[in-house]
């Protein structure tokens, strides 16, 4: 594990990325990206048993995340380049004609790192499972990661998915919410509200758990570490983790107008202006 | 005309069933999953055999193709089972971005298609099902036409790497092809070769092609009867070999005549050779309740409607 500074630093420089990615294309979806930064960064640097040198599908003996909210591609891009998935020079390739980089990810174009296609909401829950029970098939004691929008949660899908999860005691599978309160249309409270999320997973049989701080690295290293202690445990795992929409960049939090617009030249030069160039920039 | 004699009917479904069943002794990467419909689906003896690889994920079928696309990775091979309503309509999102788009190595096995499915009525009679999986691109689409044929394919998509849509039904229907057939994706079956006039037909309606030939062949007209097991990959070189024979075809399916085999058959004509056909499908039309008999003699997809097909087609030439 990298020590947290190093992991902040990196995530600075992810940020950065990200809106530079999307102000290159005056496309894709920046919000999102922003606030689970730091959970993704996380996630590949320490938590996640990963070989990036030499990606294969099957993964065999490896921990396998999927990312169910394919629109926030510019972080898992930047997370997968700077961990060593393809260079990171790639990146300015984001959204282009003949690119690796789709819009939204895709195992189409063979980008190392990438399992399956996402951006239709709803269905990488399924498809976590479905990996994990290869998993246990496999007798391969691995850990299935998913992350997953909180709005993404109106789709009856995931809790087609959920049933099934508990059910079946699928407990070497740990998903993620960004729990940031906001979607295109507005804040979740008031496009549908999702209630007590904690109490319906519950109600679900999953053990729950919840990150309070998700842009906080050190907070959300104690929250995944605190996940995996229910491995195998009986139960699938959902780890509710709060995030800011846009964190990092001050003029995009508080609001959902960032969930899928990109900055302008002076809005990126402010952003930059905030985020350090840490690693050097693609 | 060639003589085709069985010695029982047996329902296709039963043939994926048997297939299934051997390939859960044959290929330890082979699972299966069905969303509350073993019995229908025949996957009972599968299920008894292999309970490891069995899963039973309820009435969930959007759950179903999503978990089937995650098995794939880590090298098993899935096998869904349901309606075909409920394996295409209901999820066609699901197989498009999570089967076909990711490109994963799932086989989508579909009984009670068409018409045939009868008393149940037309929420469960799905026309639509081949055209809407023969538009994913890449997706492969297989229509066997009895009980051996099923469970040859069964056994033969297994081995072939890549999403698999397989269609087949509830009635008992005439097993006449060899038991011990190999089965070869993407290769029509020449079933009896003639000279006036082409037949195309896949699933229940290749019998009714037989039957039509035999009548055809008393009124003096030499039918060349092909079954097309495989509506996609189509084997364009089979079809195109004998057009330039016959000069005109009938295509016969239990389907809709919008985006079923006959589109494919004509699409592929009209870029060759253009030639006069008839489709024997259902014509822009929901199914309703009733007998499979009944319902297969109102919405004209019986022998007689093939045979007329067939005289209205020659005079066109």
């Amino acid at each position: 594990m990298a020590d947290i500074q190093q992991l902040q630093k990196l995530s600075t420089q992810v940020r950065r990325d990200i809106v530079r990615m999307v102000h290159a294309v005056s496309s894709g979806h920046p919000g999102g990206s922003l606030g689970c930064t730091d959970f993704l960064v996380a996630l590949y640097n320490g938590v996640m048993n990963h070989n990036p040198k030499n990606f294969t599908m099957d993964g065999k003996g490896e921990d396998l995340f999927f990312l169910s909210n394919g629109h926030i591609s510019p972080v898992y891009y930047s997370v997968l380049a700077r961990c060593g998935y393809f260079p990171v020079e790639e990146l300015k390739t984001f959204r282009r004609l003949n690119t690796r980089l789709q819009g939204h990810p895709t195992t189409h174009d063979h980008l190392p790192g990438v399992r399956i296609a996402s951006g239709s909401l709803g269905q990488g829950m399924s498809v976590a499972i479905g990996a994990a029970l290869t998993k246990k098939l496999n007798k391969d004691n691995s850990i299935i990661y998913s992350l997953h929008g909180d709005g993404e949660l109106q789709e009856g899908q995931i809790w087609e998915a959920a049933l099934y999860a508990s059910a079946n005691k699928v407990d070497n599978y740990i998903a993620t919410i960004d729990y940031n309160g906001r979607q295109i249309d507005g804040d979740v409270e008031n496009v549908l509200s999702l209630g007590n999320l904690k109490a319906k997973f519950e109600a679900f049989g999953w053990q729950v758990i919840e990150t309070e701080k998700g842009n906080d690295m050190a907070s959300v290293i104690e929250g995944l570490a605190k996940a995996k202690t229910f491995i195998g445990k009986g139960k699938p795992i959902m780890n509710i983790m709060k995030t800011e929409m846009g964190a990092g960049v001050d003029y995009m939090m508080g609001t959902h107008k960032w969930h899928g617009s990109a900055p302008n030249d002076d809005q990126l030069a402010k952003a930059l202006g905030q985020l350090e160039e840490t690693l050097g920039d693609y | 005309m060639k003589k085709y004699t069985y010695t029982e009917k047996k329902d296709t479904r039963s043939g994926f069933g048997a297939g299934l069943q051997q390939l859960g002794q044959t290929n330890p990467n082979v699972v299966a999953l069905c969303a509350d419909l073993i019995g229908s689906l025949k996957m009972d003896a599968f299920k008894a055999e292999n309970p490891d690889r069995f899963f039973q994920v309820g009435i969930a079928e959007a759950n179903m193709i999503g978990i089937a696309a995650g098995l794939t990775i880590g090298g098993k091979i899935p096998f869904t089972g349901t309606f075909a309503n409920f394996s295409t309509g209901r999820v066609y999102d699901q197989i498009r971005q999570s089967v076909a788009y990711s490109g994963k190595n799932v086989k989508i096995c579909a009984s009670h298609a068409g018409l045939t499915l009868g008393e149940d009525g037309a929420t469960h009679q799905i026309l639509e099902d081949i055209g809407l999986m023969k538009m994913l691109p890449h997706m492969c689409v297989i229509n066997p036409c009895d009980y051996n044929q099923t469970k040859a394919a069964t056994i033969a998509i297994a081995d072939y790497e890549g999403p698999v849509y397989l269609r087949f039904g509830r009635p008992t229907v005439p097993n006449f092809t060899p038991a011990d057939q190999k089965f070869e994706i993407g290769k029509a079956v020449m079933l009896n070769e003639g000279t006036d006039v082409t037949i195309i037909a896949t699933g229940h309606l290749v019998w009714k092609a037989i039957e039509a030939g035999e009548k055809l062949a008393e009124q003096g007209i030499s039918a060349e009867i092909i079954n097309i097991h495989t509506i996609k990959p189509l084997d364009n070189e089979a079809i195109l070999k004998s057009i330039a024979k016959t000069k005109c075809v009938v295509t016969a399916e239990e389907h809709q005549m919008n985006g079923g085999l006959g589109d494919s058959v004509a699409q592929l004509l009209s870029r060759h050779t253009p030639t006069p056909q008839e489709f024997v499908a259902v014509d822009d039309s929901f199914g309703e309740s009733g007998t499979p008999d009944e319902l297969m003699t109102k919405y004209k997809l019986d022998t007689i409607d093939i045979i007329n097909a067939a005289h209205k087609v020659i005079k066109r030439k």
